[in-house]
């Protein structure tokens, strides 16, 4: 459990206002200048150290994905913050938005520095109307103050920050999706290799973050790389915002301790599962893109990357979406199948067709209108969007079915077989 | 040099060149890859995911082969479990929501789908759920569409972008509703609209004109040359019987890369209307069908009894090279030195090949790094070509003008005006461009027939070589000095030396003569443009394939043969010397052009030497060493000619007025006829400039 002094996100929940006076007072923006001045190198190796993996869900360690940034490449550097958030079941960087925008417009100086960016473009999910204003007037008192803009923090760095309100495509929340879409062209995902690091936006090299990452960036330099990596399991450090919905007493998000338990993170903060933990049908840990957790399972497994990847899930935004028992469990997984039809892009193949294929699957598995074999057949479909495609969006599809199969196989035959006797 | 790297495919071990993806290594290799999206002369787009290979110590995940990078010791499986069953995967995933339409599909027999689903797909269809419809889209009279079959490869749209340079087709919508379209409903307006049928890997995009016509085997395929334009296309005619069904592109990487224009491509049914197919005598002034004898007699009996100076012979637009060069040499028997390959008039030195010529080829446009276009539109007197610039520009680092009309030429240039005295000002160095052709390594002009054209044409040309000696167009191999023929029969004509004699009568000496009644007898060679009211004191012997213009002004015609009908040599505007093949017998009594000048000569007793077409050939290689090799460009020596004169302040006048119509051929052309109305409609709903 995490220690009050070792939270970063002070005012997630917002009791306190946003602006630049308090969030002073809650310790951004504070000596920024000495931490940039420990040179590129130095905030690069202190990223690595602390074990930072990136927020968005592929939890690729931070630091490393800043070092990839070329040294000298003689064209513009970017930074660009992925706040297209958009899976299902995730909101933590909506609070960051809301409450503590001081703390990200922080970061992207301290990583647009770290990566040799003069300009840093926030990506924002254009649904976040608000939280959008909230950002710009951060941003405008950032500029005000002189801590961005020319000679940010009178540090001899200039840069600037553009903030882009998105257009409601789920598909843009992937990177370099998100990057056709800030040059202005539909959102599709490009071909990696080039990976962003070389060839990104507009041709240069490209950093895409997640809003938290970027928005702990500050703290760790502030505290140290070993402050960090002393919180959680090994290589899983760190403190983690858990987004907790569904079947919850008290849905909220919470800053914790990275490799908490679940049943711990659920009772101790959401007030616990609607009508016990015996009521517990299933889990998704992690956002709708992960497989989906039964019970026995979530009784004892802990909240980290690489624990959930041991029981074939994901820690993903560490979404966690809590289904009790009074959960029709196949439609849940079919409205989630419907949503990757709609968000599919359309670019490649497996997906564009797939999707589609597993959501008219699904409904009628809903309803038991189906043979034992089609169970199989949709299995075989996923595995044959799986890894094919362009993005991970194929990917994303797929899991859920695939959770729904490993763990609800037998909820799915008795359905068809009570509409055969019907 | 470029470094190698190695690569191990299915075994094998193959040098590929730095750069290269994994599809090119196994190209290289000899090995297959099955592909929808990916094309060589495209961009990577990787979204068909047919193309998937395994690459050992990679993710445990196949790899798209076609945007995979090649690297240095890689190990690669295309034939692995993993990838057959992932290639099964996506075809099942194509056909899942394509229609099973085949029977009634115009690219039945030669769709990518039907082949690569006999190989990948599965016996019966497990997908059981309804199947996508998509509305038709309607691109105007050239691409047929039955979107409902589109596999969203995106060739089509990369095609327009990338290499048309006319962004007009595009994705809208997402996952299963995207469909490719215009967005708001528009025709196509680009030359080069029908090479988007032949990318298309499916049904989605076919050819309207041949729309269910025929099927492709039951076609006889003949490897020919475009005649229509200057640029020399290389063609192959697809046939059935006597019909010439449909032309497509063949390769050919220094010419027409695997692009033809659309008049190239749709104009052929123009060959079986108003088809000259006997001959005629005009009596009593009206024209009356003849036996060959009687006509080649009227004909002898013209030309034994006129004075020599009272003879003259002009060939048109798509005359071929052994009929100019066997009509010279019956000429020549003659006395008659009035002859002219060049009915528009255009001034060359013929003495100076490189003063004709396009030097730099169009392969060579590749490496130049400046262009200025004087009083042409490559885009449409030679649409291949201007493509070719196009891919040049969007390579960066190029820096075009044009001297004369502004048109749209689907690239960027500066404008510098429409005068042809600012060629002075750029030699004086005074004019900005002059800083960027002194900058260039490799810079070109490309000079067009209407700055050739015009009263003023000796002392345009002399600016222009002016202009080429002054910044270093002419040097070493390099030569940036060009001339851009519209038409296929003119750098043939010059190079068989079918130009007047030392006082011999240019074209528009023999009408001044004609039309003074000087010029007792007018040997038309295919020419249609020339002003025939200016022949009326003469009589004119028409030898061509059409009931065209020359035909109407003839006394005798004489039916010959069209370029799909014989065996002929063409030089195009580089100097490449190409050959059509005979692909369809010409209609009724028709014969090919050389042989009805062999029969006139015997007419005449004056029976030339050659009576077999290689006993032609042969004797023309000896009289002009260029036409000795095939499918080569000579390079071409090169001097300053023209005359130093005043330049008029006028205006260069566009040379084409309509793409669609500027032969015989495509004049008598019903798909022609459509989209000259249909471009007139594009042109209404361009907004007000």
């Amino acid at each position: 459990m995490l220690k009050d002094e070792d939270r970063i996100f002070t005012n997630l929940l917002g009791p306190d206002k946003w602006d630049l006076k308090e969030a002073k007072k809650r310790g951004d923006w504070k000596d920024t200048k000495k931490l940039l001045g420990r040179g590129r190198d130095g905030i690069i190796d202190e990223m690595k150290a602390s074990g930072l993996r990136g927020r968005g869900g592929a939890g690729f360690s931070t630091g490393m994905k800043w070092s990839f940034m070329p040294k000298d490449s003689g064209k513009p550097h970017y930074l660009v913050v992925n706040a297209d958030e958009g899976e299902p079941g995730t909101c933590k960087d909506r609070d960051i938005l809301r409450h503590e925008p001081h703390k990200l417009i922080e970061g992207c100086l301290i990583a647009s520095y770290a990566i040799g960016a003069n300009a840093c473009y926030i990506y924002i999910r254009g649904e976040f109307y608000r939280e959008a204003e909230i950002l710009q007037k951060a941003i405008d008192e950032a500029y005000a103050a002189g801590l961005i803009g020319k000679n940010a923090c009178k540090s001899g760095w200039d840069f600037d920050v553009y903030v882009h309100r998105g257009m409601g495509a789920y598909i843009c929340g992937e990177e370099t999706a998100l990057i056709e879409s800030l040059e202005g062209k539909k959102g599709q995902p490009r071909l990696k290799p080039p990976f962003p690091a070389m060839a990104g936006l507009y041709g240069c090299p490209t950093t895409v973050n997640n809003v938290e990452s970027i928005a702990v960036a500050p703290t760790i330099l502030r505290r140290g790389a070993e402050w960090f990596a002393n919180i959680g399991t090994p290589n899983n450090t760190g403190t983690k915002i858990f987004s907790i919905s569904g079947h919850v007493n008290n849905p909220c998000n919470v800053e914790e301790e990275m490799g908490i338990p679940l049943r711990e993170l659920i009772e101790k903060h959401a007030g616990g599962v609607r009508g016990g933990w015996d009521n517990l049908l299933a889990v998704i840990p992690g956002g709708s893109s992960v497989p989906v957790l039964p019970k026995a399972i979530c009784d004892d497994v802990i909240m980290d990357f690489d624990s959930l990847r041991a029981v074939r899930s994901g820690l993903g935004t560490a979404a966690v979406i809590v289904m009790d028992k009074s959960t029709d469990i196949v439609r849940a997984i079919a409205r989630l199948s419907a949503f990757y039809k709609h968000e599919s892009c359309g670019q490649c193949t497996p997906c564009r067709e797939g999707t589609g294929w597993l959501s008219r699957m699904m409904n009628r598995m809903v309803r038991g209108e189906a043979t034992i074999e089609e169970i199989d057949l949709l299995e075989n479909v996923t595995h044959q969007i799986e890894g094919h495609t362009i993005c991970a969006l194929g990917d994303a599809a797929a899991w859920p079915v695939q959770g729904l199969i490993r763990h609800f196989r037998s909820e799915l035959e008795d359905r068809i077989k009570k509409s055969k006797v019907a | 040099m470029m470094s190698t790297l190695k690569i191990t495919i299915d075994g094998n071990e193959v040098e590929v060149e730095q750069g290269s993806t994994v599809i090119q290594a196994c190209e290289k290799a000899g090995i297959e890859v099955p592909r929808f999206c990916y094309h060589e002369r495209l961009s990577i787009a990787g979204n068909c995911r047919m193309c998937l290979v395994e690459i050992e110590g990679g993710p445990p995940k196949p790899a798209a082969s076609c945007a995979m990078p090649a690297g240095d010791g890689m190990v690669v499986h295309t034939k692995s479990e993993m990838v057959q069953k992932a290639r099964q995967g996506v075809m099942e995933f194509l056909l899942a929501n394509h229609p099973l339409d085949c029977p009634i599909c115009d690219q039945g027999g030669e769709c990518d789908l039907q082949d690569q689903a006999m190989t990948y797909g599965r016996d019966h269809s497990r997908y059981i759920e309804e199947k996508r419809a998509v509305q038709d889209k309607e691109l105007g009279p050239l691409v047929k569409t039955t979107m409902t079959r589109c596999i969203h490869c995106t060739r089509c749209v990369r095609f327009a972008t990338e290499v048309a340079g006319v962004p007009e087709l595009g994705a809208t919508g997402r996952g299963e509703t995207m469909e490719i379209g215009t967005y708001i409903e528009k025709t196509l307006s680009s030359e080069l609209s029908g090479n988007i049928v032949d990318l298309c890997p499916v049904g989605a995009l076919t050819s309207k004109p041949y729309a269910f016509l025929a099927r492709p085997w039951e076609l006889t395929k003949t490897p020919s040359i475009d005649v229509l334009d200057g640029v020399g296309s290389n063609i192959r005619v697809d046939s059935r019987g006597a019909a010439v069904m449909r032309v497509l592109p063949r390769d050919h990487d220094d010419v027409n890369e695997e692009w033809i224009s659309d008049k190239t491509r749709h104009a052929v049914d123009g060959l079986r209307k108003q088809r000259l197919d006997k001959p005629y005598i005009r009596k009593n002034g009206k024209l009356k069908p003849a036996t060959w004898d009687e006509a080649l007699s009227v004909v002898a009996k013209k030309l034994k009894s006129a004075d020599a100076k009272k003879i003259a012979a002009i060939s048109g637009a798509t005359a071929d090279v052994e009929s100019q060069f066997a009509l010279k040499e019956l000429m020549g028997t003659l006395g008659v030195e009035n002859l002219d390959c060049r009915e528009n008039n255009l001034f060359v030195d013929p003495s100076i090949r490189g003063s004709y010529l396009f030097n730099t080829r169009i392969e060579g446009i590749e490496s130049a790094d400046a262009c200025l276009i004087v009083g042409s539109n490559p885009r449409h007197e030679a649409a291949i070509l201007n493509a070719r610039i196009r891919k040049r520009y969007t390579q960066g680092n190029f820096a075009i003008a044009v001297i004369g009309n502004q048109d749209d030429l689907t690239y960027k240039y500066d404008y510098l005006g429409n005068d042809a005295n600012i060629l002075s000002e750029i030699i004086s160095g005074k004019h900005p461009f002059a800083k960027v052709l002194k900058k260039a390594e490799k810079p070109m002009l490309i000079l067009g027939e209407a700055a050739l054209m015009r009263s003023d044409n000796q002392s345009v040309a002399k600016l222009a070589c002016e202009l080429a000696e002054k910044y270093g167009l002419i040097q070493g191999e390099w030569n940036g000095f060009n001339v851009l023929h519209s038409r296929a029969a003119t750098v043939g004509g010059l190079d068989v030396g079918f130009v007047p004699g030392k006082s011999g009568k240019s074209t528009a000496e023999i009408l001044k003569a004609s039309e003074k009644a000087q010029m007792d007898v007018v040997y038309l060679m295919a020419a249609d443009e020339v002003d025939m009211k200016a022949l009326k004191n003469s009589f004119v012997i028409y030898q061509g394939h059409h009931g065209d213009a020359g035909a109407h002004a003839a006394d005798v015609i004489l039916p010959g043969a069209a370029y799909t009908e014989k065996n002929a040599t063409y030089v195009n505007t580089e100097g490449r010397v190409q050959r059509t093949q005979l692909a369809v017998q010409p209609p009724g009594e028709a014969k090919e052009d050389w042989k009805i000048i062999r029969a006139l000569s015997e007419a005449l007793d004056k029976t030339l030497s050659f009576n077999t077409l290689e006993a032609l050939r042969k004797s023309l290689a000896k009289s002009a060493p260029v036409f000795s090799k095939v499918d080569h460009v000579e390079q071409a020596a090169w001097k300053a000619f023209g005359k130093k004169g005043t330049v008029l302040k006028k205006a260069f006048e566009p040379l084409i007025e309509n793409f669609y119509m500027t032969d015989a051929i495509s004049r008598n052309s019903a798909i022609m006829a459509s989209c000259t109305e249909n471009k007139k409609e594009q042109l209404k709903q361009l907004p007000a400039a």
